[in-house]
């Protein structure tokens, strides 16, 4: 029998309450909305997937670059928005990107409709400092849920918790989890469902004028009151009353509350209605007031907090006396230890890299496998023409090169996700950052540039983490002149074929592999170069602080490290993929068309098809004759190379007259000066969305077809006996096989890097400005290369 | 006597006596805790000299030497 009277059923009770949900249910109005705010590292992205599951949603909040992540999720049979917001330590917005949790919070923005509840998710070994943001969310006037996570690892460290006593002395319900092990979630949806609907009447402006009691607090028996000195309150009060006579829209007490208190000057430009000249002034004339009493701003919001949670922790908290010292307390010791920790540091840089190659090699090989055998079923099943080359070359070649990629990425993304579970990502920022700091960056930064030796797509998306809005950009802005993995056929190629093989300091240092070493080392210092300049010019700031936290050592959970892999991987075969796709049919279309080949170079076509004839002549009457003893064995062998040759040379005169190559040709001008002719040139244009397929193109244009990889002998043999149009000048060089590495170490020919810079900023700005000043570093860089290596060495 | 944050010896323990500054550093210092009255560690310092490890409320923070100067400490005798 349904329950009669609708009203708020006690904390516990799984039952769902049925006030919120309404005929139409599944309604994107009438699921009730629950935001999850919490600290960084107390898991709380775990516990958002352990609550939601597998239906989430992911986008950006317009005009910020602040992730949005939302879940729908049904608790008994209604129906839930989970809204992920941003780790924060604190709700004192002084930058866009924090406003955007402050303002979902608040229910002020536009495009979202207002929230029901907010769960505040706690790590239990530290409640202290945790409790700090609950303080905040609590003076919202929503009613609230409280998390407490990691309680298995709190009560290794010692730590005993009386949670009942803290949910007295808090006012909302109180929950054990272990979100890494999906323990106590449903005894959290539970509490969630429990919390009576229809709580929007909380946030009614009348409820504004209500200083400490809030209308839902009276629900759990105690009055939630503000943190605040009465003396502050009062202030707050005078600066609503100011607002109401002058007739201007009424802020929320909580942004009054902040405009008082926030001492850098973001929120009186913010924009924010009814903040007029003079309410303005009354906020520094309070400002001194409260000074005079004792309450100096903006020490006075965590002086009050912190008491406040002194008074709500009392008696909940006991610590061991004499503090355990745990395992990762020995292992810290070694690991920020002014020796080892730098030799420990050092040789998992090393080491990280090595897994990624060697342990993703198989896998890689198998894609290219797949590939090839996917390519002869093509053949076989579609007739030549456009449609098998665009089949081909076009989809095939661009979308199997990316995805011949991704055991390297994934295997990087598993390591990354294994050392930030684990909390060791926080000990190389610390470790990391004095030289960081040098040319204005924080150890922060330190982690996405790591990333990028790999892929720049990852480590552009790493630098979330850094908080510091000029500081994350210029980290972005230079993340791609690592040298990614995509660059090591290009430099393979051309280190293998022109760089002599000689050893030096009795066979420990290669030529080769100096060179090898030099193209990552010309990243690095230009990084740091432009890194240094964009600190001191465009994106001039102080050097950011660095005031970090050094989360507990933990054994990494396999699920949150495989799903943070899966996650990640995936998301870049979504982004780089459909890309890729684009732009390699695009590249094909403009090496393929306009087809008037005939026209163009008639004595070519008619070469190759007697060639063709001929070698199917000769292997219709091999097949004839059988196991009978041949009459002219090389007169096939003749035929073939003939048909080879023919074929060659009729693809090249085909890409000579193709879109692109006559676009090649046409800038001739601008590349010869860095020691190239039309066809490098053009191997250069085809690469700029992904330079991975410079080694295929270059293939192509040297009249070899498309099929090479950069292990290939001939690809080789061919590069050192090109010559220039019409001469027989040899082409390549060393000057030039230089030129041609710096530019593709520097530029940025990556257009899915480009897009998850634009994603990132949510400007196309910032992918523009990298890609003009990636695009001339590398134009100058190379031209410097050569035209100094043709003075030097000749 | 007082003294910052910057220039205790590591193993050292102390009081916060009060936080310079009222830009954006000097508040999340005092968010992430550094309230006057408070008792700190410090740890330890990274293998470059900067920046350096502290405990306080239980947990670990590392700040650099420059914002560790706007913290005012009084040194707690017989604990070192």
């Amino acid at each position: 029998m349904p329950d009669p009277v609708p009203g708020p059923s006690p904390v516990g009770d799984s039952k769902p309450n049925p006030v919120a949900a309404s005929a139409d249910a599944w309604g994107r109005e009438s699921a009730v909305r629950v935001a999850l705010i919490g600290n960084p590292n107390t898991g709380k992205s775990t516990l958002f997937s352990a609550l939601a599951g597998v239906r989430q949603r992911t986008g950006n909040y317009p005009g910020v670059t602040v992730e949005k992540k939302e879940g729908r999720v049904v608790i008994g049979d209604r129906p839930f928005v989970l809204i992920d917001l941003p780790g924060t330590y604190s709700l004192a917005p002084r930058s866009p990107d924090e406003m955007v949790a402050v303002d979902v919070l608040l229910g002020r923005r536009d495009d979202e409709p207002p929230l029901d509840m907010v769960v505040c998710i706690v790590d239990a070994s530290n409640l202290e400092r945790n409790l700090y943001v609950v303080s905040q969310v609590l003076e919202l006037g929503l009613p609230v849920v409280l998390a407490v996570n990691m309680v298995d690892i709190a009560a290794d460290r010692g730590v005993t918790l009386d949670l009942a006593r803290l949910e007295r002395q808090l006012g909302v319900p109180v929950v054990p989890v272990q979100a890494h092990r999906k323990v106590g979630i449903d005894k959290l949806a539970a509490a969630i469902a429990a919390i009576p609907a229809g709580s929007q009447i909380s946030r009614s402006p009348q409820s504004a004028t209500d200083t400490t009691a809030r209308p839902d607090a009276g629900r759990a028996g105690v009055a939630r009151v503000s943190p605040f000195p009465e003396a502050f309150q009062r202030e707050v009060a005078a600066l609503e009353q100011l607002e109401r006579r002058a007739g201007v829209p009424v802020l929320p007490r909580y942004l009054l509350e902040r405009l008082l208190l926030d001492t850098t000057g973001y929120l009186e430009n913010a924009g924010l209605p009814g903040v007029t000249a003079e309410l303005l002034a009354e906020t520094k004339a309070a400002r001194s007031r409260l000074a005079l009493q004792g309450l100096p701003v903006p020490g006075v919001e965590a002086m009050s907090r912190y008491q406040w949670i002194a008074g709500i922790l009392e008696g909940v908290v006991a610590r061991p006396k004499q503090r355990l010292v745990t395992t990762g307390d020995k292992v810290d010791r070694v690991l920020t230890h002014r020796v080892w920790g730098t030799l420990v540091f050092v040789a998992m840089m090393v080491l990280m890299f090595q897994p990624v190659f060697w342990m993703a090699e198989p896998a890689s090989l198998l894609i290219d496998g797949g590939k090839s055998w996917l390519g002869d079923q093509i053949a076989a099943a579609v007739p030549e023409g456009a449609l098998r080359s665009l089949l081909i070359n076009g989809v095939l070649e661009g979308v199997g090169g990316v995805l011949v990629f991704l055991p390297q990425i994934f295997t990087l993304f598993l390591f990354i996700a294994i050392l930030e579970d684990c909390g060791y990502m926080a000990r190389a920022a610390y470790l990391m950052d004095r030289l960081m700091s040098r040319v204005g960056l924080s150890g922060k930064s330190f982690i996405p540039l790591l990333s990028s030796f790999a892929c720049a797509i990852p480590g552009v998306m790493a630098t979330r983490v850094i908080e510091n809005p000029k500081d994350r950009l210029v980290t972005m802005l230079v993340a791609p002149l690592m040298s990614c993995s995509a660059r090591l056929p290009v430099y393979t190629l051309l280190v293998g074929a022109f760089i002599p093989d000689r050893y030096y300091l009795g066979g420990w240092f290669g030529l080769q592999g100096l060179t090898m070493f030099a193209m990552y080392a010309i990243g690095v210092v230009m990084a740091v170069v432009v890194a240094w300049i964009l600190k001191l010019t465009l994106l001039r700031g102080v050097t950011p602080p660095f005031v970090m936290e050094l989360p507990g050592y933990k054994l990494p959970g396999l699920n949150i490290v495989l799903y943070r892999m899966l996650e990640r991987g995936w998301s870049f075969v979504q982004r780089a993929g459909t890309l890729i796709f684009a732009v390699s049919v695009v590249v094909w279309a403009a090496a393929y068309y306009p087809r008037d080949i005939e026209r163009v170079a008639p004595e070519l076509v008619k070469r190759q098809a007697d060639a063709a004839l001929a070698v199917a002549r000769l292997e219709a009457r091999e097949a004839e004759l059988g196991d009978q003893p041949q009459t002219a064995p090389g007169d096939l062998e003749t035929a073939r190379q003939e048909l080879e040759v023919a074929d060659d040379l009729l693809a090249g005169a085909m890409l000579r007259n193709s879109y692109l190559g006559r676009l090649g040709q046409w800038i001739e001008p601008v590349v010869k000066p860095l020691g190239w002719d039309w066809r490098i040139g053009c191997a250069a244009l085809a690469s700029f969305p992904a330079r991975e397929v410079v080694v295929a193109t270059l293939g192509v244009i040297y009249n070899l077809g498309a099929d090479e990889d950069e292990e290939s002998e001939s690809l080789r043999e061919t590069l050192r006996s090109a010559t220039w149009d019409g001469s027989t000048t040899p082409l390549f060089n060393v000057p030039v096989a230089l030129s041609i590495m710096v530019f593709f170490a520097l530029c940025a020919q990556c257009a899915s890097t480009l897009a998850v810079i634009k994603r990132e900023t949510n400007s196309w700005r910032w992918p523009a400005f990298t890609f003009v000043y990636m695009t001339s570093l590398a134009y100058v860089a190379s031209l410097a290369v050569y035209q100094i290596g043709i003075r030097v060495g000749g | 006597m007082s003294r910052t944050a910057a220039e205790l010896r590591v193993g050292e323990r102390a009081r916060v006596v009060r936080v310079d500054g009222m830009d954006e550093i000097s508040m999340r210092l005092l968010e992430m805790g550094l309230t006057p009255g408070v008792e700190l560690e410090l740890l330890g310092k990274a293998p470059l000299g900067d920046p350096l490890e502290f405990e306080l409320r239980g947990y670990r923070l590392s700040v650099r030497i420059a914002e560790a100067r706007r913290v005012a400490v009084s040194p707690l005798s017989g604990d070192s």
